[in-house]
């Protein structure tokens, strides 16, 4: 087993908090993860033992129903029962205490770049807990739902003025589910114009999410990627040129993944609403602008803010999310329903008319919704502001620190001057003198405890890159410590790459093998797939 | 906010060469600030007054726990171990987003056994993460198939929830636009609720990419004729995808044992709470071959090695295939999605087992078989379809000479939440409802439903 390079002398956990406190740069953190060596839930436990019971059926109800198999046509009885693993409550508990504890997940510093890692309230994990939350129906008549309506109704009122927007929804499962939203509403009414079939080009650049493209793609319509440019953002002139009356809508987002604003946007919703499209604002990249701009006033037909990001509300490594779309009042009679309305002192389910029906199945995830709306609540309007103003400052912060570790630039580096609450890096100057990638080094700074940094979105535009993001949760010994490993490491590449390059060392596994992971003879997403195809009965 | 202290804030400051922070933010011009302060409510600054304020408006919220529910229709109360609510209120996978594959084995793990453990109850090899619902499975599903055959009809039954029918709806596009898939329904048979195989396979032309079968059906149906429609596909070209509550795999037949290649169906009913619709989660499954595997729009765990000799790892398989790695050249899209809920899913059937799967299948069977019979004797109320149905029945008033609104409303002066109005969907149903039946229904449950119609309908 291939183990750290001693260090010198380990620092005390005092002295290094200290040194922090001092304005040193902290000594990497002594850290090892967990390892359980923990076998997988399929190869544990023994015929015949048993967790979960159901509740016993009573007599009166076996009596009358009968015996159970009967019940069933036998065309459609299950023959052979599913090889589940057989274990106690106890046995299932651990084990997946187990694995959490083989899971870094934010124990470290997480400055994961474009999804704004921030504190999730215990507080409103603990209100999410309450049967008021967890055991409601998403049918029950509207009078026995009137907290949940107030809550997605507060919800709404304050994006609505966090965007100048109209009337917000939360149906969408994340942001990419709002960005298809936004093609659907795109699609509806346009066809309510009766352009759709001359309308089919969806504009975007190549700085906004991935999900952007693919949303309007898998709507039906065509998409026209602009290049970025020497200012870092495309030109109006290319805009101008793209656009055209087979133009549907623009989905941008501003500032972008490298903190750019594009200062000519109000120019770019002019000439698209000149050419008959719509304007979408993908707000993924909303936390250095909060309460400094309107998506409404820049003129912006409808926006999407992701509430497991900029809202307080957790992540859950990948859901369940909520992107909350808002729209104009022009384009509200296209939203699906179920929409929230307020009259005479009571909270009413309406469905607008012309609407898209459904992106997913009812309201949305009620408890990121509320967890949300507890955050505005506990933030208020001068919270929210100043989370803004920390946000921008710490990453300007951390950002004239980087230019000052071996091997890092920064991307665009002819354009000078802060950024926004994010900016992407380039590792491509350590790359090419040490060999040593953006991977390794991410791999390798997970050995100090640090979570591992966000890359980039496909297509790379910037080489080796890494997008750290602070936000307003980490205060700067976290932002030091972090700076810290990673000029660790960068200094370690020069002097040891190989160390870097075979990283991670202190984590619950090595580096995984994925090269396979393409090939149908290799892959197996289920462990029956695996025994398969590696003769194992 | 940890770097709300002043010094702290100098510190930055003066590393950034501003002045001050408002300098940071020279890149917006100043026509597009705002210039005012934000208008919302007065912070709550205190847990203790935030705390006070939700709890007083949820206490607005009846819940089923202090009701006796009969709803159902895509959401369901099952009963939730509490070590699923332990399980994912785990910090290490509640707050974060993303490690790599070694920082986050653990959760990749768990990942991996939701994958394994769901492909074992639907007896398929390829389990792709979870997606949004069950109607975005479908309409993925849908999509999958169009690709796989190059046909852009699908046919859907009738008997469909409204709520994944439009969203099934929304999947499959637009005519005036590219990729759309004209969807076609076909009946179900009025005296038993089963689909119409003659109405089938009359539409199964060879335009036909796919047939979406759901069993048990929306009305609770069981159906019985897998083995005619994946006949009938196979002779027509087209794939079958089957859409499943897996709480019901227990005692009813998998897609894999039916010779089913494609399958979707919610997660919620394994280990996640209703969340008043926020438990909502889909999956889409099939048989291990190259020809599905190609078109998964999700991201998919595979079981691998490290480079540590002997080790066990997890890593994605076919990135490059999802929108993350080919934008709009992938198959449709993928984000974030409800991945949290699939750990609560694994620790679901891990603890549940064989038997526990087999056990709450017979008792919502035998239950939902009791409160028909005991629903059926009220005088002028029937079971649509008496027999042959899983956890839902269709419940017909039409002998009561009463709307179903106002004997919902009637049951929920009594603290009863009776099950869904199916008026507006299906006409041809009259004063009809959806009635869903768990294991957590009691016989005295049932009995004091069976009672209060009685008293609401005389």
């Amino acid at each position: 087993m291939t183990t750290a390079p001693e260090r010198e002398a380990v620092p005390s956990p005092g002295a290094r908090a200290a040194a922090g406190a001092a304005g040193a740069m902290p000594a990497p953190r002594r850290y090892h993860a967990a390892v359980w060596n923990e076998p997988l839930i399929m190869e544990l436990g023994r015929p015949g033992r048993r967790g979960v019971f159901a509740p016993a059926v009573e007599p009166g109800i076996g009596a009358l129903a009968g015996d159970p198999g009967a019940l069933v046509p036998a065309a459609a009885r299950r023959k052979a029962p599913p090889a589940l693993p057989e274990l106690s409550e106890w046995e299932v508990l651990r084990h997946y205490l187990r694995l959490s504890q083989q899971t870094l997940g934010m124990m470290g510093v997480s400055l994961f770049g474009t999804c704004t890692m921030k504190y999730n309230p215990a507080v409103s994990e603990a209100l999410s807990r309450l049967p008021e939350v967890r055991e409601v129906h998403p049918l029950q008549a509207e009078e026995t739902l009137q907290g949940l309506l107030e809550v997605v109704y507060g919800l709404d009122l304050a994006l609505r003025e966090l965007s100048g927007m109209q009337q917000f929804v939360f149906q969408p499962g994340g942001g990419a589910d709002a960005s298809y939203l936004q093609a659907c509403i795109t699609r509806a009414y346009h066809d309510a114009q009766g352009e759709l079939s001359k309308r089919v080009e969806v504009i975007t650049t190549i700085q906004a999410h991935p999900c952007n493209s693919a949303t309007a793609a898998a709507a039906g319509f065509k998409v026209i990627t602009l290049p970025l440019e020497e200012k870092g953002y495309p030109s109006l002139a290319a805009l101008e040129s793209a656009l055209s009356d087979r133009t549907a809508a623009l989905f941008v987002n501003n500032p972008d993944d490298m903190g750019i604003y594009n200062p000519e946007i109000t120019d770019w919703v002019e000439a698209v609403h000149r050419a008959g499209g719509l304007c979408f604002y993908d707000h993924a990249n909303f936390n250095g602008v909060m309460g400094k701009i309107r998506a409404a006033e820049l003129g912006f037909d409808a926006c999407m803010f992701m509430l497991h990001k900029t809202f307080g509300a957790p992540k859950g490594g990948g859901g369940p999310a909520v992107g909350a779309y808002g729209c104009s009042e022009r384009l509200a009679p296209y939203l699906p329903g179920p929409v929230v309305v307020l009259e005479d002192g009571r909270f009413h389910i309406t469905e607008p008319a012309g609407g898209v029906g459904r992106v997913r199945e009812f309201i949305g995830n009620f408890p990121q919704i509320l967890k949300a709306y507890a955050w505005v609540r506990a933030m208020g309007g001068e919270g929210i502001d100043e989370a803004s103003d920390l946000s921008v400052l710490a990453s300007n912060y951390m950002g004239a620190r980087l230019r000052r570790v071996p091997g890092v630039t920064r991307s665009h580096p002819s354009i000078s001057g802060p950024r926004m609450e994010m900016s992407r890096y380039s590792l491509e100057t350590l790359t090419r003198e040490t060999g040593v990638t953006a991977v390794d080094v991410q791999n390798r700074m997970t050995d100090f405890g640090i979570d591992a940094f966000w890359l980039s979105h496909e297509p790379w535009v910037v080489p080796e890159p890494f997008t750290p993001e602070v936000g307003e949760t980490w205060p700067k010994e976290d932002i030091d410590e972090w700076l810290a490993v990673l000029e660790f490491v960068c200094r370690e590449a020069y002097d040891d790459p190989e160390t870097v390059r075979t990283a991670p060392h202190n984590q619950s596994v090595h580096r995984v093998d994925s090269a396979h992971l393409d090939d149908p003879g290799g892959w197996a997403t289920t462990w029956r797939a695996y025994r398969a195809k590696h003769g194992r009965a | 906010m940890a770097s709300s202290v002043d010094a702290l804030r100098q510190e930055m400051l003066a590393e950034t060469g501003a002045a001050t922070i408002d300098e940071l933010f020279v890149q917006i011009p100043e026509a597009h600030r705002l210039g005012r302060p934000l208008e919302l409510p007065g912070q709550l600054a205190s847990e203790a007054a935030l705390r006070r304020h939700l709890v007083e408006l949820l206490g607005r919220n009846t819940s089923a726990e202090e009701v006796l529910s009969f709803l159902g229709a895509g959401c369901y109360r099952h009963h939730v171990p509490a070590i699923c609510d332990e399980i994912v209120a785990r910090q290490e996978w509640l707050t974060s987003v993303w490690g790599t594959s070694s920082s986050d084995f653990g959760r990749f793990q768990a990942w991996f056994e939701y994958a394994s453990q769901l492909g074992e109850l639907l007896d398929l090899d390829f389990v792709g993460l979870p997606v949004y619902s069950w109607g975005c499975a479908a309409g993925h599903a849908l999509r999958m198939a169009a690709r796989m055959t190059g046909r852009s009809t699908v046919l859907v039954p009738r008997a469909l929830d409204p709520e994944r029918k439009a969203v099934i709806a929304n999947y499959c596009g637009n005519q005036h636009l590219e990729r759309h898939l004209d969807v076609r329904s076909f009946a179900y048979r009025s005296e038993d609720g089963r689909l119409d195989l003659a109405d089938l396979a009359g539409q199964l032309t060879e335009e036909v990419a796919a047939i979406y079968v759901e069993n048990p059906n929306f009305f609770g149906v069981i159906e019985d004729q897998a083995q005619e429609v994946v006949e009938a596909a196979e002779r027509a070209g087209a794939e079958v995808i089957a859409g499943v509550d897996p709480i019901s795999l227990g005692v009813l037949a998998p897609p894999g044992e039916l010779g089913i290649g494609l399958a979707v169906g919610t997660t919620q009913t394994l280990g996640v709470h209703m969340n008043g619709g926020g438990g909502a989660g889909g999956f889409i499954a099939s048989r291990d071959e190259e020809r599905y595997a190609r078109e998964y729009p999700t991201l998919q765990v595979s079981i691998s090695e490290t480079t540590e000799p002997g080790e066990r790892g997890f890593g994605i398989s076919l990135f490059e295939q999802t929108s993350y790695g080919a934008r709009e050249e992938g198959n449709d899209w993928t984000g974030n999605s409800v991945y949290m809920w699939a750990i609560a899913n694994a620790a679901f059937m891990a603890a549940m087992g064989p038997r526990g799967f087999a056990e709450v299948g017979s008792s919502v069977l035998q239950r939902s078989h009791y409160a028909a019979a005991q629903v059926a004797s009220v005088p002028g109320v029937s079971v649509r379809f008496p027999a042959g149905f899983f956890k839902e029945i269709v419940v017909d008033f039409a002998g009561t000479g009463r709307r179903v609104a106002e004997i919902n409303g009637a049951l929920r002066d009594r603290g009863i939440f009776g099950g869904l109005d199916l008026s507006p969907f299906y006409p041809e149903l009259g004063e009809s409802a959806l009635y869903c039946i768990t294991e957590l229904h009691t016989q005295g449950d049932i009995d004091r439903l069976a009672a209060t119609l009685r008293e609401v309908t005389r």
